[in-house]
């Protein structure tokens, strides 16, 4: 079973409107990396000039925010589910 | 080239700049950052003269011209206008020569702030022709959209981290709204809905019309500005959960200045948050650009959002309008509540009691100068949060219906004046 990875809104016209797609990749960095390959274009929506997760783009990993985790490092196996979702406002 | 609605020109990312239609939509495709509404500045200005908008009647709706909707509003005609009430008794307390209190706990229909951004959202999102409206809150949203959707006679799905003041629940259940109690916090409750957002075509007022929605925050701005005479307060103090009211109030000050309905003047708009959830003041404490996300545990519940959207750019604003923020504990918080009470007769909920204990430290600090003038933004009421105080208000003495009881009491009450004198 690999880890599915939720495709938000906005991204969906790069992953002709997959809303959920599967990695076996081992840590967010590296599942990012595999959308690249499949899905070109991918990369630069979620990560900034420097290498990192944009400021403004929150990933879950079953829930849990990675900043909260390891950051890009946050490992993931089988049967995750990771989200990524733009922020969003208050109330 | 985007078609014009109204005023409104087009929505644009505020980090990149690209352009898109005028939709239900809030995140730029490119960068992730948040779109805003640009409106029509130079037609503003020809309609927006004092005395036009003086004519008008008494709603957050006189400022139209930069409100986001096409045509007339539909859902919160009454809403706004509250009260800027003159606190010389809580100035001489703080020790500040001249404070004013913009009382948005009476605002119609459901008592907070938040009346201003959902009558923008649901006109908005009636114009564009949606039947079902939603929100992610933390307790104040929900009454609103509840209330609102009742009267415009939209169907409505709030939806609230599930361990909410009682007040705020029943606040939303008696308009008959699915409300929707999430086991987890606010950021939680929000995750969701960004995803349940991307599956149905709701009108989510806070994530597909956000927007929308946030504009209607600076109609707080510009009524502040109409009651203290047509001017910019030298120093207001605004409570923070995403950011979002912060950064709108300076957005106002801003178009204000642009469309000539005042003159352009040095002011601060600083920032309060509760200790328990802190992250843009502890940034700003820090001299960090950028907010750590935090797990929220505070009495100030309309407040604890751990992830703010607007963070950002509330510690942007911080730095132009060399401003500062700061955060108050839960005991704080409660001292603030009690002594707007005992000296305006004010009753807030928390998140007033947020903006005056950390109003009391800025001036303190001399962040605000003791010999200057400030507006604290009061944005939702008492009643709603009987919880956080309800064991800290002291009691109710009892008697028998006897005036001899009642004399008695009085006696003991001078007997014991008498003896700690
Ligand atoms: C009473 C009250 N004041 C202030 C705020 C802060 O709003 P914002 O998310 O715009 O910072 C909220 C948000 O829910 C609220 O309920
Ligand atoms: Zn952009």
């Amino acid at each position: 079973m690999p880890v599915n990875i939720r495709i938000p809104t906005p991204l969906r016209k790069l992953t002709h409107d997959e809303e959920v797609v599967e990695t076996s990749a081992e840590n967010i960095g590296q599942a990012i990396a595999d959308l690249e390959t499949r899905y070109p274009g991918i990369e630069e929506r979620l990560l900034d000039e420097s290498g990192e997760v944009r400021r403004f783009v929150n990933v879950y990993v079953n829930e849990e925010d990675i900043r909260f985790l390891d950051n890009k490092d946050t490992a993931i196996k089988d049967g995750d589910e990771v989200s990524i979702i733009p922020a969003i406002a208050g109330g | 080239m985007v078609e014009q609605q109204g005023y409104m020109k087009a929505l644009c990312c505020r980090e990149c700049g690209e352009e898109y239609p005028l939709e239900a939509r809030h995140v730029c495709e490119l960068c992730f950052g948040p779109l805003e509404v640009v409106y029509d500045y130079e037609a503003a200005k020809r309609k927006m003269t004092r005395q036009t908008i003086e004519g008008r009647p008494q709603s957050m709706w006189r400022y139209a011209e930069l409100l986001p909707v096409a045509g007339e509003p539909t859902v919160g005609r009454e809403v706004g206008f509250t009260p800027l009430v003159k606190a010389d008794r809580l100035a001489k307390r703080l020790g500040i020569r001249e404070l004013w209190i913009k009382n948005d706990a009476v605002n119609y229909p459901t008592l907070s702030f938040k009346d201003r951004v959902v009558s923008v959202a649901l006109s908005r999102a009636r114009e564009m022709g949606f039947e079902v409206v939603a929100c992610a809150s933390t307790g104040n949203l929900a009454n609103s959209v509840a209330a609102n959707a009742a009267s415009a006679g939209l169907t409505a799905f709030v939806f609230i981290p599930n361990d909410l003041e009682k007040g705020k629940v029943v606040n939303s259940l008696i308009y008959n709204a699915n409300v929707i109690g999430i086991k987890g916090h606010y950021d939680e409750v929000n995750r969701l809905c960004a995803e349940i957002a991307g599956k149905h075509n709701w009108a989510f007022v806070n994530v597909n019309m956000r927007p929308y929605y946030a504009e209607g925050s600076k109609t707080q701005g510009f009524e502040i500005m109409e009651q203290l005479g047509w001017k910019i307060p030298r120093h207001t103090v605004v409570p923070m959960a995403s950011g979002s009211l912060l950064t709108k109030i300076h957005k106002s000050y801003q178009e204000a200045v642009k469309v000539g309905l005042v003159e352009e003047s040095e002011y601060s708009v600083h920032g309060a948050q509760a200790t328990g959830c802190s992250p843009i003041s502890q940034a700003f404490k820090q001299g960090q650009d950028f907010f750590k996300p935090v797990k929220p545990d505070t009495i100030a519940k309309s407040l604890a959002i751990g992830t703010p959207a607007d963070g950002f750019y509330a510690l942007k604003v911080f730095k132009e309008t060399a401003a500062a923020s700061d955060d108050v504990t839960d005991d704080e918080i409660r001292e603030g509540i009690k002594l707007l009470a005992e000296t305006e007769g004010i009753f807030a909920e928390t998140a007033g009691g947020v903006t005056v204990g950390v109003a009391k430290k800025l001036i303190a600090s001399g962040a605000i100068p003791a010999d200057d003038s400030a507006v604290l933004c009061i944005t939702g009421n008492g009643l709603k949060t009987l919880d956080a105080v309800e064991n800290h208000a002291g009691s109710t003495r009892e008697i028998a219906p006897s005036l001899r009881e009642f004399e008695s009491l009085l006696d003991s009450d001078k007997e014991l004046a008498a003896a700690t004198q």
